[in-house]
């Protein structure tokens, strides 16, 4: 089958790769690129483990064909907080021990950092209810939303 | 399978009228993938049709709004106008799964995947909202709720595309809501839903449209309904009336989400939770 | 242990040494791992139930130029190994999902694509979906072969009914007797699933010179390597198992479904595999926990005294029989009361379902629901206080259990003390709000631990354990062997060893990790204060009795020196070579723990939808080592229980296949779905760890079905029974009643 090939720029870098058109943006990040921090829990846009940003917006990358990014800008889990030093909601995410297994941490990352753009003072409600597509089973969700609570109210101080 | 990205409408319509085997349009994808990993399609032919300016605009005009078919739920909601003009639209869109979600599915897919359980449907039809249908030779627009014809059947035919959805122009004391019923708070699929239009005069209903989802095979217009509230100011009396019209009008079926009688009876209470939002947004009191 | 102790490091809330490899995506789960010149094999599925394999054509399959190996359950070379025909069906399929082939293709949709190829000829027999048709007299027979284990007389004829339990104490005839009031409920729950959000998968690669490799995500790799090389019919000693981090288990990652199949295809093609399941096959094929049917008799005097209970319980197998926890079922109903006369019989079925899993505190959550639901209506007969009558009748230190031992000192009555005095209890409710207290008990286990800590030589220190670490044990790790050895947390780090850097590990499960693994921490790190005090005697040349350990450096007591950790491991090399302390241990001594809860719910009596208000879990840890951790496995355990309690179950439709295999219909709670959930630690320490830890992991999970339970049954007015108390039926209850 004839592969295409797409131009994209993921975590800041130009990323060039084949793909078959069937391909899901997923299975181009994991198996292609080795970007294997982005997660796959259900491959239906039930689970949101597979949270990318694609041109600041977020979406599952599940229901993203890799053909479809071609000039687009891609951020994954590996493009947020520097090599030598963790990004506030990483570092909250830590400090309030809010992942357990961590299956889900990269997506919630992910959508965490598009919550606080949209919305940098977020009510509790609002927290959850924009997380609500990234299914956590481990912890009660309790202390995910006291961490994006505190990095939102750590990055709205240093802003 | 095959990927294309046209940029004019007619263009995507030829593409698909000249395909052999199974041919779809890709908008936000959130149905066709998952159809696609469930094994339910296996495409040949998959066009884009995000590269398509008519399709990425939402217009006003004195008309009326035009929405483009590949316009996403989370951009609705970013379009003050609209959601001030046909807030129970914009609202049942974004109800269709998680934030992630939003930021791919449109109307348009989420009428063309024709499932009864839709959300955007109810309100649209509640708005009266048409559906501009571009096909390789020709253009027509029909209402919205004469698409769907049953579980996953539309009346387009084979490469026939929506390019845009048309609401009419707001005028008066008028509003709308769309209420659905969830097990859960977020994600799920409607077990039964209700979406009501109304104008107002001297305070009192002057014109309705009353239209449930997940009752039937398709979105259902209840006009009973309608009827049963209009010259009311949504008094007990009438919202019991239009309330027991709705619960007549059902005809669902019992499955994983939700049984007979209990989409009966919650059809009838959304539909009056609904409207009196409605009421209350159209300056009713 | 000596009360009170006063600690420096257990207690506080570190960062976990795992975590930011976590919160940056770089840590690797099962699917993370790619080989050189890896295929992917994909298993194919039963669509039916319950039917006979008359054969299985893969000679297409064979054929196609994409495919490179192809099996059914005849490549298997172990064909009597245990649990062989769960992996790979022989001759029947016992439920919807049931594997039957497997292929290893280029890719992954090149593998699916081939499943397609394969020609399986089946005769569909009728399924058997609940116990009320798997007991009924006209049932068809999942095994001809079956005969219930457990009766008084063995039964001459076949049946669905696997096995029946029995534990008593007392007489209940004397108990009922003397009972003034007397409730009984029967209670259903329906089939559940763990839940965990990553799908089984494996990486693995077949060397035919020994040293086969299985790349996993399980709860415990040493059992993947015994039943693997089983299977296989290979040495120990030749398949090292690596456990990749993993993204959740519950139970459900302790039995294998993967491993040996993607090793026989990899024997096979001569290719490293990678197997995944997706999303519908975890639903289908993995999990599920028991669906019950049980019953509960409790009688009382008006005064609160609860003289006897009585309960009949019912518990599904899925089709394996022996696969569901009917026996911690019947040893958990009743624990929470120290009554003198209890009774439980317990039957297991069989039934065209997969087969059950352990799931978090497996058993407990069913029976103690009927229980606790029974006590609850009691308490409003009597009209006491449900924390009152529980307290009334507390299981406490020298309680005779029905399953054997007396308890040693538990922690139940400061748990519901402290419930009573909670902010939530105190609270108000408006209308169409309820609210319900629950008592939960898990037993916990030791088991089997072996760890290594590896002295490098700049005196920080590397713990190697053999337990997979699912939700931050590795943090409590560090901190229990900076406690011994009086070093901070930071000089050392914590790993899971690979099956062939240790001695066998019990999978982690049962709450036994920080429990019994944190044991065997002490004792490796007991084994090298002993010898880094013994070099640094040698070096002072005095006896090592006259070396004391302090502040992570030995002191000489008979004269002048000291030496730190790192002085004696960098000079190791003069004084005997380099130091490692090991650990490898049987644990005994595991001791319960309890739990209460409180849940406030409000009913929407127009549709029937429930929302969680505010809820606060309470429950005993012996010693928090990290309570962070011990707050999170409360909560998730709380979080689990109200997905089952309130809209969590198996929807199979006439011909017994699963109509609900994904996220979007098999609803687990979403962040939206619950409030915060406050929490209380309770610590009456556990005399046999030398912290005072108890396992916490599982107890969680079981109080919140009877505490959603009665608050569901408090709004509504109504006493429900049967879970999950979803929105349909509550609105049905709630017609019915009006």
């Amino acid at each position: 089958m004839a592969k295409t090939h797409v131009t994209t720029t993921i975590n800041g870098d130009l990323k060039e790769f084949l793909c078959e058109p069937g391909d899901t943006l997923l299975q181009v990040l994991r198996d292609e690129l080795g970007l294997t921090g982005t997660k796959e829990g259900c491959g239906s846009g039930d689970c949101g483990a597979c949270s990318v940003l694609i041109n600041d917006r977020l979406v599952c990358s599940c229901l993203v064909l890799g053909v479809e990014t071609n000039g687009d800008v891609i951020e994954t889990v590996e493009g947020i907080g520097d090599s030598d030093k963790l990004h506030v909601i990483q570092e909250k995410f830590l400090e309030h021990a809010a992942l357990q297994c961590g299956i889900c941490t990269p997506g919630l990352v992910v959508s965490t950092k598009a919550l606080l753009e949209e919305n940098p003072n977020p009510t509790e409600e609002e927290a959850r209810y924009y997380l609500a597509g990234n299914l956590c089973r481990c912890t009660g969700y309790d202390k995910i939303i006291k961490a994006v609570l505190d990095a939102a109210e750590t990055m709205r101080e240093s802003a | 399978m095959r990927y294309e990205a046209p940029t004019t409408t007619k263009e995507a319509a030829s593409l698909i009228a000249g395909e052999k085997g199974e041919a779809f349009v890709l908008a936000g994808g959130t149905d066709l993938l998952v159809r696609m990993k469930t094994g339910l399609s296996d495409p040949d032919l998959v066009v884009d049709i995000k590269h398509i300016p008519a399709m990425q605009d939402i217009k006003t005009t004195d008309s009326g709004t035009k929405i483009g078919g590949a316009v996403s739920g989370s951009r609705l909601n970013s379009n003050k106008k609209l959601k001030k003009a046909w807030p129970g639209v914009v609202e049942a869109t974004n109800l269709i799964g998680s934030d992630q979600i939003q930021g791919r599915a449109t109307m348009v897919g989420n009428l063309c995947n024709a499932s009864p359980a839709a959300d955007s449907v109810p309100a649209m039809i509640a708005a009266g909202a048409k559906a501009v249908v571009v096909g390789p030779t020709k253009r027509r627009t029909v209402p919205v709720e004469k698409i769907a014809t049953g579980p996953g059947r539309t009346s387009l035919a084979k490469g026939e595309i929506i390019e845009s959805i048309n609401l009419p122009k707001r005028t008066g004391k008028s509003g709308d809501a769309y209420l659905r019923f969830i097990p859960r708070t977020e994600m799920d699929i409607a077990v039964v839903s209700a979406g009501v239009n109304l104008t107002l005069e001297k305070g009192l209903v002057k014109t309705a449209r009353v239209c449930l989802g997940a009752v039937g095979p398709t979105a259902v217009l209840v006009q009973k309904a309608a009827k049963a509230i209009i010259g009311s100011k949504l008094d007990e009396e009438s919202l019991k009336k239009m309330a027991d019209a709705c619960s007549a009008a059902c005809n669902p079926i019992s499955d994983k989400r939700g049984t007979v009688e209990y989409r009966t009876k919650v059809a009838g209470v959304l539909a009056k939770r609904a409207a009196k939002i409605a009421f209350e947004r159209a300056g009713g009191k | 242990m000596s009360e009170a102790q006063d600690f420096k490091y257990i207690g506080q809330r570190t960062i976990r040494p795992d975590g930011h490899d976590k919160v940056t995506g770089r840590a690797n789960y099962a699917a993370d791992l790619t080989l050189p010149g890896m295929i992917w094999g994909k298993i194919l599925r039963s669509p039916h139930a319950h039917a006979v394999i008359n054969s299985i054509d893969t000679s297409k399959a064979e054929e196609d130029p994409e495919v490179f190996a192809v099996m059914t359950h005849a490549d298997i070379p172990n064909q009597t190994a245990s649990g062989v025909q769960n992996i790979l069906a022989k001759d029947k399929v016992f439920y919807h999902g049931h594997a039957v082939a497997a292929v290893a293709a280029v890719t992954e949709s090149a593998a699916e694509r081939a499943l397609g190829l394969i020609e399986v000829d089946y005769k569909i027999l009728k399924p058997v979906m609940s116990i009320d048709e798997a007991i009924s007299n006209d049932s068809p027979l999942l095994h001809d072969d079956l005969f219930t284990k457990g009766m008084a007389e063995d039964p001459a004829v076949p049946s669905n009914i696997s096995s029946r339990n029995e534990l008593s104490k007392g007489d209940l005839e004397v108990g009922f007797a003397e009972a003034e009031v007397i409730v009984e409920r029967e209670f259903r729950t329906a089939t559940v699933h763990q839940g965990y959000i990553e799908p089984h998968a494996c990486t693995v690669r077949y060397d035919e010179d020994g040293q086969s490799m299985i790349w996993c995500s399980t709860q415990g790799h040493f059992a993947v390597r015994a039943t693997t090389a089983s299977m296989l019919g290979i040495e120990q000693t030749n398949l090292n198992v690596i456990a990749s981090e993993i993204g959740g288990g519950f139970g459900g990652k302790l039995p294998i479904y993967l491993e040996p199949v993607a090793l026989v295809l990899s024997k096979k093609s001569g290719r490293p595999i990678k197997m995944q399941m997706d999303r519908n096959e975890v639903f289908m094929a993995s999990g599920p926990g028991s669906a019950t049917r049980n019953w509960v008799k409790i009688g009382a005097k008006k005064d609160g005294t609860i003289t006897a209970m009585k309960a009949k319980l019912c518990y599904e197998a899925g089709w394996a029989p022996g696969s569901s926890p009917l026996g911690p079922a019947c040893m958990t109903v009743f624990t929470p009361y120290d009554v003198d006369h209890q009774y439980v019989e317990g039957y297991e079925v069989v039934v065209n379902k997969a087969r059950c899993a352990a799931y978090r505190a497996p058993g407990a959550p069913q029976s103690e629901y009927a229980c606790e639901m029974v006590i609850n209506e009691l308490a409003d007969e009597l009209g006491i206080d449900p924390i009152d009558l529980r307290l009334k009748n507390v299981a406490k230190e020298g309680t005779q259990t029905m399953y054997g031992p007396k308890l040693k000192a538990v922690g139940l009555v400061e748990c519901l003390e402290a419930a009573k005095s909670s902010e939530q209890y105190k609270t108000a409710l408006k209308d169409n709000q309820g609210r319900g207290v629950a008592s939960g008990f898990w037993f916990n286990v030791g088991g089997e631990s072996s760890v290594v800590i590896n002295m490098n030589e700049d005196g920080t220190g590397t713990i190697v354990e053999g337990s997979p670490d699912i939700g931050g044990s590795r943090a409590s790790m560090q901190m229990m062997a900076a406690e011994e050895l009086q070093m901070p947390v930071e000089a050392f780090s914590a790993i899971i060893g690979d099956t062939q850097n240790l001695p066998y590990s019990n999978p982690t499960g049962g709450s036994r990790t920080t429990f019994a693994t944190g044991m065997a921490v002490v004792e490796a790190a007991a084994d090298v204060v002993s010898q880094l005090k013994e070099r640094a005697a040698a070096t002072w040349n005095v006896v090592p009795e006259h070396v004391d350990w302090k502040n992570g450096a030995a002191i000489n007591t008979k004269g002048e020196g000291v030496l730190t950790a790192a002085e004696i491991c960098g000079s190791a090399a003069k004084t005997g070579g380099h130091i490692s302390g090991r650990g490898n241990i049987s644990a005994r001594g595991a001791s319960p723990s309890f739990a209460v809860h409180l849940a406030d719910i409000e009913v929407d009596p127009d549709t029937g939808k429930t929302t969680v208000l505010r809820y606060t879990a309470i429950q005993d840890a012996g010693k928090a080592i990290h309570p962070s951790y011990v707050e999170g496995q409360y909560q998730g355990g709380s979080a689990q229980g109200i997905g089952w309690a309130l809209n969590e179950e198996y929807v199979y439709n006439e011909d017994g296949r699963l109509e609900n295999p994904g996220f979007l219909d098999y609803r687990i709670p979403l962040a939206s779905d619950l409030p915060m959930i406050d929490t209380i630690i309770v610590e009456v320490p556990n005399s046999f760890h030398p912290f005072g830890v108890r396992g916490i992991g599982e107890t969680g999970i079981i109080p919140p079905l009877a505490a959603c339970g009665t608050a569901v049954s408090k709004a509504i007015g109504i006493r429900m029974s049967e879970l999950p108390m979803s929105p349909p039926k509550i609105l049905k209850a709630i017609h019915d009643a009006s």
